[in-house]
């Protein structure tokens, strides 16, 4: 079997970690709230804790197998891991961290000690000390030397969560890049789903130490059960809906981008990915208004016919509307309970849906 | 013995006693370095049902009369001794009334004080760091060595620092183990206070107070650049 394959229990307290699960290359993002024990796999994964059973493989290859006592150690399973706080060792500088795995370690490299530093832009960096970077530099350096110790699969833990947003989204394209230009399977664990629907190919989702739901992202994590899952029963949560479009044209005088979406189209923001590649978007409830009829003389680019499929109240006078589009499409609409009145909606209604064009940021 | 207070040189019983002192001050660090540097560590890494007890034994030489130190030590390495009869029957090295035991009994005063600076460092690494240095491809032993150990050099030099200051410094363990010698075991403390026995030894004494003196901030000022040094090493230069 190619790729990773995880069977593996551990029992902590009250706490029991039992998941099985395929990663075959590409980004598998591990997503679920915290606590769920996302860290915990991955620890068993690198062989930095150990599993009470655990039956682990990668290409082949037998990293823990319970039954035959094996278990081999961190530094032979030529795992990269990516901690959340970079750890970085404080007493080398940014170019002795970047090598201290290939000094241990002549494993052949995929991309060369150059290309690593020229794809994360660590070249102004190499002399420094840790304590002299930022923290998205920081987590970069910690990204340049997980590659550069050769390893087969990389295991990235929450990198951007101790990141403010605008250093998370200054890195998040390294990491696309990383994808597109390594051939190595990465499990990319966060709790964060901007970030999954943006980086992973496909979605596992944790709960309570056992595999809730996995499979293509958009599907899974479209369900409101899985939605509900990863941020809680809180009404404050945002609902959002993935949705995938194909890239039709791009306007680089304009500076928009247009994408089909079943027989409509939709503009944003001018975005790198080539002509005919699919993108997916999370658009957020809070982003989406209502009109029973086509408004006329408007700033918002998008205005698609949908259907009203889903009516929830939620407290504080709001409502959630479920809406399909064409081509089996979904959207989440969140409006306030007096515009609901005010505009008598109920399922089956036919209604404009309005988007700013702002509110979609391109995922892959 | 010296003319006066400030006259120049040191007369030989001054020289042998500043080299006595430095010598058993020296060794006893040496040797118990290693073995403050475990004991740190299992203290601060590990835990396990006799943890409190070895800290306690660690600690023991801080909290008792140097005297009941020594007196232990006799009863343990002295020539009938329970260790020191079998040391001296099967390996013929003995640390009665010699240097040796002056070093030991001198290297057990400042243990407490090593380990707890040593400690305090290890406590202060992140243990993930070494996490980080398995996954790289370094084994658990070059891991310590290449992450751990260097990030707690200035705790190792702290630690090394005080244990020898202490030691040089001991009195009460040492005159009880291995007595008043001179030449084998009068350190500077021991020879100032027979100065002080003596009926004209005040000028005496007075010498030894202001080479001790001498010896302190000699210690303290190597233990500031030192220090320093390694923190330099370690954070990178501002």
């Amino acid at each position: 079997m190619s790729g990773l394959s995880i069977n593996v229990q551990r029992r902590i307290g009250n706490f029991a970690l039992d998941v099985r699960l395929l990663a075959p290359r590409g980004v598998t993002g591990i997503i679920g709230p915290s606590g769920a024990g996302k860290s915990m796999l991955l620890q068993l994964i690198a062989g930095l804790q150990r599993p009470d059973h655990a039956h682990i493989t990668f290409d082949d290859q037998v990293l823990n197998d319970s039954a035959k006592r094996i278990s081999l150690p961190p530094e032979r399973r030529r795992i990269g891991y990516v901690f959340q706080d970079a750890l970085l060792f404080p007493h080398l500088s940014v170019a002795q961290n970047l090598d201290y795995g290939a000094k241990r370690r002549d494993a052949s490299l995929t991309v060369s000690r150059d290309e690593v530093i020229a794809l994360l832009g660590l070249d102004a960096l190499l002399a420094r000390r840790p304590h002299h970077l930022s923290g998205g530099e920081a987590q970069r350096v910690s990204i340049g030397r997980a590659l550069l110790s050769g390893p087969r699969l990389l295991l990235m833990d929450e990198p951007l969560s101790g990141l403010d947003p605008r250093r998370r989204a200054g890195i998040m394209p390294f990491i696309e890049v990383l994808n597109r230009r390594l051939d190595l399977p990465i499990l990319y664990v966060s709790h964060n789903i901007d970030e999954i629907t943006r980086l992973a190919d496909r979605v596992v989702v944790l709960h309570q130490g056992s595999v809730a739901a996995s499979g293509d992202v958009a599907a899974v994590l479209n369900r409101p059960e899985i939605q509900r899952l990863i941020l809680g029963d809180s009404d404050d949560t945002d609902p959002a809906a993935i949705i995938e479009a194909r890239v039709e044209a791009h306007d680089e005088a304009a500076y928009v981008t247009t994408l089909v979406l079943g027989a409509d189209r939709i503009s944003l923001p001018l975005v790198s990915d080539a002509v005919g590649s699919i993108v997916r978007l999370r658009v957020h409830a809070r982003d989406v208004a209502i009109a029973t009829e086509r408004p006329q003389g408007i700033s918002i680019q998008n205005i698609l016919e949908a259907t009203i499929t889903e009516i929830a109240p939620t407290q504080k006078g709001q409502v959630d509307l479920t809406l399909s589009l064409t081509g089996a499409h979904m959207l989440k609409a969140r409006i306030t309970k007096r515009a609901h009145d005010a505009l008598v909606l109920a399922p089956d209604r036919k209604v404009w849906v309005l988007i700013k064009s702002v509110a979609l940021v391109s995922t892959s | 013995m010296g003319d006066g207070l400030f006259s120049s040189g040191l007369s030989a019983g001054e020289a042998q006693a500043l080299w006595l002192s430095l010598k058993t001050g020296l060794v006893g660090t040496a040797f118990s370095l290693p073995i403050g540097i475990a004991i740190a560590w299992v203290l601060a890494r590990s835990n396990f049902r006799g943890k409190i007890f070895l800290d306690g034994l660690v600690h023991l030489p801080l909290v008792l009369p140097p005297v009941v130190t020594g007196y232990v030590l006799l009863l343990l390495f002295g020539h009938n001794g329970a260790i020191g009869h079998w040391l001296e029957a099967h390996t013929g090295f003995s640390f009665a009334f010699n240097w040796k035991g002056a070093a030991l009994a001198s290297a057990i005063m400042g243990f407490p004080l090593m380990v707890r600076a040593i400690r305090l460092s290890f406590e202060a690494v992140d243990p993930r760091l070494e996490a980080a240095a398995r996954t790289l491809g370094a084994s658990a032993t070059n891991s310590f060595l290449s992450v751990t150990l260097p990030l707690i050099t200035p705790g190792i030099i702290a630690g090394s620092l005080l244990g020898f200051a202490r030691a040089i410094g001991e009195f009460g363990a040492t005159i009880t183990f291995v007595a008043n010698i001179p030449g084998e075991t009068q350190t500077l403390p021991i020879a100032l206070y027979s100065a002080l026995q003596s009926p004209d030894g005040e000028i005496n004494a007075m010498r030894f107070v202001l080479l001790s003196l001498a010896l302190a901030a000699v210690a303290l000022i190597a233990s500031e650049v030192l220090a320093r040094g390694a923190q330099t090493r370690i954070r990178g230069r501002i």
